[in-house]
């Protein structure tokens, strides 16, 4: 019920109502939730068939970059596993 | 960019899991409120991939799961009158309640629909005038102004023919809840992703300040777990309790007013009995009396006398993370995604059909 994945806006009709694709897959949802202007291109997440929020496109790139860093750190062997766990795996009651 | 492959990279997911493996210090037994997040910690395997220091627990955080079988019983009372159109979203309709199920119900002939969105109702409604049409409302924050939308157009529309069975929950009480028993060792959070976009995720300080516990509100992809749970780390080898917001390109701190507002404008909080955690005091909500006129509660007779639960069942435990899927004796025998005897077991989003799908104990 809850697992969406960001959907790219392909047209917005006068109903408030927008055509978005999801990998692939067309569906029309409603927008009548988002309070900020969307345009074709935008990416929103849905649920239920009703949009719930416009994906900062700003905010996942710093988290992209974030990943990128950590990547060339790994790779530069800057970050070197620590082997030794302590075995602990019990759920304690 | 498509916001997804971004967050499934596998160069990534090693990174931040040598990371993890490099800063963590002690055992930590995290609770993933979210049923979608319980899912995708099975389906990319990541307890397997993460030191064994890392313990996921599967927290309450699916609606249907936590749906007590008298609503359920109650739904299918609501559907067995003649002259309704019984509306829900499709995980409701395989739940059992004491005797049948809506999908029972249906091959009996009744009108029972399932939708892809709450607002095909109106459609319903008015080709069906003389009908009652009566929505299934659950879900917790993520779904509530959906219903909530909904209303508004009933309203605007001047529909009399649609009535609301309204179920809807809250997270932060049944959170509470769980904490407040001294029987639950959890450390700290991971956030609902969905849930979160809608309150914000300031809804969580007073949480993680109460109980010392850090909560990451994190996204749903596997890079993103791993990135709450390095926070995790991080906050706890410090002795922090924060909140911290992994999931910004969907989540604000106040989330998405305009979506609060329409719920705050036709519900009001109310007692709730969740599945397994008992009655929670503001844990669901209800219609506001000036609202009653859909209220299906008020408009029809509901009263139904629900039978306990299997007792081979364990979900109420496995809700409060005070065990796993395997640790249920009818797990993966005589309750399977096919003939399911729990909640957990019936909903995609629950932790048992998660273990089913992707461990191996089905193999």
């Amino acid at each position: 019920m809850c697992l969406s994945i960001p959907s790219e806006i392909l047209e917005i009709d006068e109903f408030n109502n927008a055509l978005v694709q999801t990998l692939g897959v067309k569906r029309k949802v409603n927008l009548d939730l988002i309070d900020e202007p969307l345009t074709k291109g935008d990416y929103v997440l849905i649920h239920v068939g009703v949009a719930m929020e416009k994906i900062d496109k700003e905010a996942a790139l710093e988290s992209i970059k974030t990943y990128q860093e950590i990547v060339e750190k790994m790779n530069s062997g800057e970050i070197k596993e620590n082997e030794g766990d302590l075995g602990l795996n019990e759920f304690h009651r | 960019m498509n916001f997804i492959d971004e967050f499934r990279d596998k160069e990534s997911i090693l990174a931040l899991k040598k990371l993890i493996k490099k800063e963590v210090k002690s055992p930590i037994n995290i609770m993933e409120i979210c049923g979608g997040h319980t899912h995708s910690i099975m389906k990319y395997a990541l307890p397997s991939i993460l030191p064994k220091e890392i313990n996921f627990i599967h927290g309450p955080g699916c609606p249907v799961c936590v749906m007590p079988r008298e609503r359920i019983d109650t739904a299918i009372k609501l559907a067995s009158m003649s002259n309704s159109i019984f509306c829900t979203l499709g995980d409701l309709l395989r739940v059992p309640g004491s005797e049948n199920s809506l999908l029972d119900l249906r091959a009996k002939g009744a009108d029972v629909r399932a939708l892809y969105t709450p607002l095909e109702v109106l459609e319903i409604a008015k080709q069906n005038p003389s009908k009652n049409i009566i929505f299934f409302a659950i879900g917790f924050e993520t779904t509530t102004p959906m219903s909530a939308l909904l209303l508004e157009k009933v309203i605007e529309q001047n529909l009399k023919n649609a009535f609301f069975h309204i179920n809807h929950i809250s997270v932060p009480e049944p959170i509470e809840a769980i904490m407040s028993d001294e029987n639950v060792k959890i450390n700290a959070f991971l956030g609902p992703s969905h849930v979160s976009v809608i309150t914000g995720c300031g809804i969580y300080v007073p949480l993680a300040a109460k109980f010392k516990t850090p909560i990451a509100v994190s996204g749903f992809e596997p890079v993103d777990i791993l990135e709450s749970v390095l926070n995790i780390v991080r906050q706890i080898n410090e002795n922090k309790s924060q909140v911290f917001n992994q999931y910004k390109r969907a989540v604000s701190e106040k989330g998405n007013v305009k979506a609060q507002n329409l719920v705050k404008k036709y519900f009001e909080k109310c007692d709730f009995e969740f599945r397994g955690l008992g009655l929670i005091k503001n844990g669901g909500l209800r219609l506001k009396d000036e609202f009653s006129a859909f209220d299906a509660s008020k408009k029809f007779d509901c009263a139904v006398q629900s039978k306990n639960e299997s007792k081979a069942c364990i979900c109420g435990q496995i809700l409060r993370g005070l065990a796993k899927p395997y640790d249920c004796k009818v797990f993966g025998k005589a309750c399977t995604p096919k003939s399911p005897i729990g909640s957990c077991m019936v909903s995609g989003e629950g932790a048992c059909a998660a273990y089913y799908k992707y461990s191996k104990v089905n193999a």
